[in-house]
């Protein structure tokens, strides 16, 4: 059941603790991307994507890509929460055995829609899909979401050129524009402004929001659907870090964990 | 006298066959290529089947991440480049979207190793068949003429996983009239008790010619057609190395991670026996006929004889018997072009 936009509130700062939690007890892992990405991922599981967590190979399923895979945390806790499998699981992060690889890793979930972890590859898996679910004469979807840095690649271009040409209207591209990279502002590495504007400019239909207000990740989400002959990118403005004060707009939270005082400050913050 | 082959198509255009063969008959074969459908052929697929034809422009790796998404949904992409475009330029994709989420994709390249000749070295692929073999789970065939190609790209689409196939440029000596190939075996095409010659692609009929060679000074060779790259027939390795004591191994290709790379690892795992490479060395060719190339880098018959000898001069000083004489001489008169 698709869930109102209020009752979606409560789930991402589950989402949050999840994420929190996670990293720590991993020791490893990536805070900053995975909180930029609550919203976007909550507003997907709960209420836009046409998913069944009981039936994952459900040929008439969106698809749902995290082509920044090490923002994985906030899909599993998405996938978990919303019945995917058992949230007890969520401890087992990045340990031996556990289905929640370091990044999303096909083997050991299937309804892991692809593996990813090598930035780029996401947006192509995706037109694929695009491509066999038009040729299957289905009107499933395919969401696929690539971090701003991300977009340096020279393939996500490629495919950009490329879906906007093809007019693949079944493909909405989601960038968590979190304006930061591992080593930096994005604007200090590579800047890549203006984003949209790349997309208008290859046929795509481009949306700019706040990428944590739910009632526009929605809406927008929403609207892809209707658009017609030509793909979707949504530039999602969000903040590296969301939620958790210490680690916003820090490019030092991209890739650590917080310690256990730091997960209880976070946990504090973020509340229940 | 070394037997003369009757020149058959390239097995790029076997390829092509092969694949509009399939279209007609399974509706889940799509076909991918970036640009250079009219060099690899598949744009004869894409005349009958334009539903399931993806000319994604000059973007080898958005290609084959688009062959990822397509075998996801349940699509058997047969994805095709020039073997030296597809596997440096999208290696990544094809470890990402193919080979490490288990993605049914068949990558089939044309134009490779040397034998594509005046376009020269940028086009040329020495390295594709070690890059394949290394990825986990990947089948990596050679094939050698028209009839085996079209075995192997039917055997690729009824396999479940990804399939490399190398493919090649110029018309290609016929040594079949068909037959089966499958995966992880090596077809024996001469008997002998000397040594053993394993080849693939268009060395097969060098080693045939070779083979005729030694046979008028007396020497008996198996030759066998390696054209299963990876799985290897472990199993005719050892025999060969059990029952002839020695081995050449010819493959267009470096002599760095292909072929002979790997009947030697198979040697060392089981009966450890002498082993010479006919193969391009650790460099790149240059522009000029597919002849010339193959005389200058080292791919002729004449090569694998000269191997030959070498080897079996190897295999007797290592018995302590009478071999050495009779092999040693003329290995001298002939020397290797890069041991000079």
């Amino acid at each position: 059941m698709p869930l109102s936009v209020d009752d979606i509130v409560p789930k991402c700062r589950e989402m949050r603790r999840d994420i929190i939690e996670m990293i720590t007890a991993a020791g490893s892992g990536h805070p900053g991307g995975s909180l930029s990405a609550v919203e976007l991922i909550a507003a997907l599981y709960y209420r836009v994507m046409r998913h069944d967590p009981a039936n994952p190979q459900w040929a008439a399923r969106d698809r749902f890509i995290l082509s920044k895979g090490h923002g994985c945390p906030t899909m599993y806790s998405a996938m978990a929460r919303s019945g995917y499998f058992d949230p007890a699981t969520l401890s087992s992060l990045r340990k031996m055995g556990s289905p929640l690889q370091g990044h999303p890793d096909r083997r050991f979930m299937p309804a892991v829609e692809a593996s990813t972890g090598s930035l780029g590859n996401g947006l192509s898996i995706g037109i694929g899909i695009g491509h066999a679910l038009k040729l299957d004469k289905t009107d499933a979807r395919v969401w696929v979401m690539v971090g701003d840095g991300e977009c340096q690649e020279g393939q996500i271009w490629e495919a950009a050129m490329y879906a906007g040409a093809h007019g693949l209207d079944n493909v909405t591209l989601i960038v968590d524009y979190n304006k930061k990279q591992l080593d930096d502002m994005v604007r200090n590495i590579l800047p890549l402004d203006p984003l949209g504007g790349k997309f208008a400019a290859m046929n795509w239909h481009v949306m700019e929001i706040d990428g944590h207000n739910l009632h526009s990740v929605v809406e927008a989400l929403e609207e892809s659907r209707r658009i017609k002959g030509r793909p979707t990118a949504i530039i999602a403005h969000t903040i590296t870090g969301k939620g958790v004060s210490f680690m916003e707009n820090d490019p030092k939270w991209h890739g650590v964990a917080p310690t256990k005082d730091e997960c209880t400050k976070a946990l504090a913050e973020i509340g229940a | 006298m070394v037997r003369e082959f009757t020149l058959g198509p390239a097995t790029r255009e076997a390829y092509a066959a092969a694949l509009v063969e399939l279209g007609r008959t399974n509706p889940n074969v799509v076909v991918i290529d970036a640009d250079l459908s009219k060099s690899t052929y598949t744009a004869k697929f894409g005349k009958e089947f334009p539903d399931r034809f993806f000319n994604v422009g000059i973007a080898e790796a958005n290609m084959v991440g688009i062959a990822g998404g397509l075998a996801h949904s349940g699509k058997i992409p047969f994805c095709s480049s020039f073997a030296a475009f597809m596997m440096c330029k999208a290696y990544d994709q094809i470890r990402i979207a193919v080979a490490y989420p288990k993605e049914n994709v068949k990558i089939v390249t044309t134009h490779g190793g040397i034998s594509l000749g005046e376009d020269g070295p940028s086009q040329m692929s020495i390295e594709d068949v070690a890059l394949a073999a290394t990825l986990p789970g990947f089948v990596v065939c050679v094939p050698a003429d028209e009839a085996q190609t079209k075995d192997l790209v039917k055997r690729a689409a009824a396999h479940v996983g990804g399939v490399y196939i190398r493919a090649g440029r110029p018309k290609a000596p016929k040594i079949y009239d068909g037959g089966e190939f499958p995966f992880g075996k090596m077809r024996r095409l001469e008997d002998g008790k000397d040594l053993t010659i394993i080849a693939n692609g268009l060395m097969v009929a060098e080693a045939l010619k070779a083979c005729d060679a030694l046979r008028d000074d007396g020497i008996a060779a198996r030759v066998l057609d390696g054209y299963s790259v990876k799985p290897l027939d472990v199993e005719a390795v050892e025999r060969a190395a059990q029952e002839t004591g020695a081995l050449v191994v010819a493959e267009e290709h470096s002599r760095i991670g292909g072929l002979g790379a790997a009947v030697a690892q198979a040697l060392a795992e089981t009966t450890p026996a002498p082993m010479e490479q006919v193969a391009v060395q650790d460099t790149y060719a240059e522009s000029a006929t597919p002849a010339q190339l193959f005389e200058k880098y080292g791919l002729t018959w004449r090569h694998i004889v000269t191997a030959a000898r070498k080897v079996l001069g190897r295999k007797g000083r290592r018995s302590g018997g009478d071999g050495a004489a009779t092999a040693t001489g003329p290995a001298d008169a002939e020397p290797h072009p890069f041991e000079v």
